[in-house]
């Protein structure tokens, strides 16, 4: 596979984005030495890149994130280390941006490095969130995160999930919605992520899984 | 036909109040329950509601009220400080007998505290929240999907009883995704408001809603009569029972609380160690009944909850200290390890044995 220099995960609040950059810098780690990961999010303080520290750390790349997040101080701040990612010629960095329009403004100010860069952008989909259920509203939230972020997508991802529930079948179900998006916006699905213990008997479905592991927190396993 | 999507439990309470009929929302933002007016801002216009953010709390409240004396249903969602901003509004629609949801998905303090999930403002919910006589509904979910159905339940028992039904959260269940069922409609209330504010047009005499009252008796007897109809809503207490049935050790334990607590009894069981565990869905009414009923048999109880110990004083009382009540706790933001909450069930357990 060819990776930019830069990839950017941007998307609908809720859509994966996290999960699926952290896991794309894994992927980029496997194959290169010096890989990055920056937290842009400026809109959620709960659930952010900074969970998957550990796992960061152990296999060496390079956690950019606010001080502040996952504290108490609840303020939208951006790490003024994130200029190493464009500067660092070296490097392959990931960029996982807030959600929605309102997230993706932070990326606007980084508008003219990310010009001069080999940038990718991903728009990260999944049909099982109440607002992008379609693939027109999808693609309305696409168009609000491109103008306010001042980014052009160049692929998505569908990361179509209900979940720690999610079963073979919301997957397959979901192919034609990714396709219907790819077609209206005339970019690729590059990816079609999937939590890892599912990618087996979707392979006949799928050309571009992308097999993910989540972060695991301690109430989610919910006995019924 | 079911209908599964994967959403956050602000957004899933969002949703409910949309599909239970409310068309009024008056909000202001406060992390960690800024999706609620995130997503009535998005959803409202296109369904022809209101969606408004207030200049504070304090008018959101008051929005609440003169939405609600009009009939309609209303809510306003919030976290901890928010909610005490409210209270002055909690009063006035007690005090007016008008039916509302009110949303606290409760955050670390006091003061300004902090954005992480707590459960310290249960004595705030459950005594009342505000000056005077009075209770609110409280209901306690602890999914994301019971954030979904005790939503649409509250607006009908606002309706139902013309109180204020509080859901109490906190910011991990505000903020974690996980799939819902959102088929379920809610059903409109049959409730004729006749008490509601909506033009005489000249054919009735003009209702008024108040409640401020000159004399004393009155004042008086208006509080007994609403008493009356509290005695009543008592009744619909209720709780979620796990393992009871041959428990000593019964953890007793609300919303996120709860699904930790729940691991922590699996790995008991798993040593032999017979826990259960009784998580009150109504905080308000406490589920008394069934409590005293647990005592009986238990030998032990153990409160979990994020705060100093507020739960536990309705626990005590409910089996009037029948049994050694332990408090296993963290606060300020902190949240229980389901390791933690083992340790406490051993403790109990051989304390019990001794």
């Amino acid at each position: 596979m060819n990776y930019s220099r830069i990839t950017i995960f941007a998307g609908h609040y809720g859509s994966g984005k996290t999960n699926i950059a952290v896991n794309y810098a894994l992927l980029l780690r496997q194959s290169h030495k010096k890989v990055m990961i920056a937290d842009l999010d400026i809109v959620n303080p709960y659930f952010r890149t900074k969970d998957s520290e550990q796992t960061l750390r152990k296999f060496g790349i390079k956690l950019i994130s606010s001080d502040y997040a996952n504290s108490n101080l609840d303020v939208p701040a951006v790490p003024g280390e994130i200029n190493a990612i464009f500067d660092d010629l070296e490097s392959y960095a990931v960029i996982d941006v807030g959600g929605d329009d309102r997230g993706a403004c932070a990326l606007g100010r980084y508008f003219e490095k990310l010009h001069t860069n080999d940038v990718a952008a991903f728009f990260v989909i999944n049909m099982y969130r109440p607002l992008s259920r379609e693939a027109g509203a999808t693609i309305e939230i696409m168009r609000e995160i491109e103008f306010a972020g001042r980014i052009k997508f160049t692929g998505i991802i569908n990361n179509s999930n209900l979940g720690i529930d999610t079963t073979a079948s919301d997957i397959i179900n979901s192919l034609p919605y990714a396709e219907e998006v790819s077609q209206k916006t005339q970019l690729p699905v590059v990816m079609t992520s999937v939590k890892r213990n599912l990618a087996v008997g979707l392979e006949t479905y799928s050309n571009n899984l992308f097999p993910i592991d989540l972060e695991e927190y301690q109430w989610q396993k919910l006995p019924n | 036909m079911t209908e599964k999507v994967l959403m956050k439990g602000n957004e899933a309470l969002a949703e409910a109040a949309l599909r239970a009929g409310c068309r009024h929302f008056f909000g202001y933002p406060i992390t960690p329950q800024t999706e609620v007016a995130a997503y009535m801002a998005k959803r409202m216009p296109k369904i022809s509601g209101t969606y408004l953010q207030a200049e504070s709390e304090i008018a959101a409240i008051n929005m609440v009220l003169g939405a609600s004396a009009a009939g309609v249903r209303a809510m306003t969602s919030s976290s901890s400080p928010g909610i005490s901003l409210k209270s002055e509004g909690l009063s006035y629609l007690a005090g007016c007998d008008l039916p509302a949801v009110v949303v606290n998905i409760q955050r670390g303090g006091p003061g300004l505290g902090g954005i992480r999930p707590s459960q310290s403002d249960y004595f705030q919910a459950t005594r009342s929240g505000g000056h005077g006589d009075f209770h609110l509904i409280v209901l306690a979910p602890d999914t994301v999907q019971e954030m979904f159905d005790l939503t649409i339940e509250a607006f009908e028992l606002a309706d139902q009883y013309r109180m204020t039904a509080m859901i109490l959260g906190d910011g991990m269940l505000g903020q974690v995704m996980e799939p819902v069922d959102i088929s379920r409609e809610g059903t409109v209330s049959t409730v004729a408001k006749q008490w509601a504010l909506t033009g005489t047009k000249g054919t009735r005499k003009k209702n008024i809603i108040n409640s401020l009252y000159l004399n004393e008796e009155e004042l008086e007897m208006l509080n007994f009569k609403r008493f009356e109809k509290y005695a009543e809503v008592e009744k619909i207490a209720r709780t979620e029972e796990y393992f009871i049935d041959d428990a000593d050790v019964i953890v007793v334990a609300y919303g996120i609380c709860a699904r930790i607590a729940k691991n922590a009894i699996d790995e008991a069981r798993k040593k032999g160690i017979k826990a259960g565990l009784i998580r009150p869905v109504t905080l308000w009414p406490f589920p008394k009944l069934q409590l005293k009923a647990a005592a009986a048999k238990a030998k032990a109880f153990i409160v979990v909850e994020m705060s100093m110990g507020q739960m536990i004083e309705d626990v005590e009382l409910s089996i009037r200290c029948s049994r050694p009540v332990d408090l296993c706790n963290r606060t300020g933001g902190m949240v229980p390890t389901p390791d933690e909450v083992l340790a406490a069930i051993e403790k109990a357990a051989r304390a019990e044995r001794s």
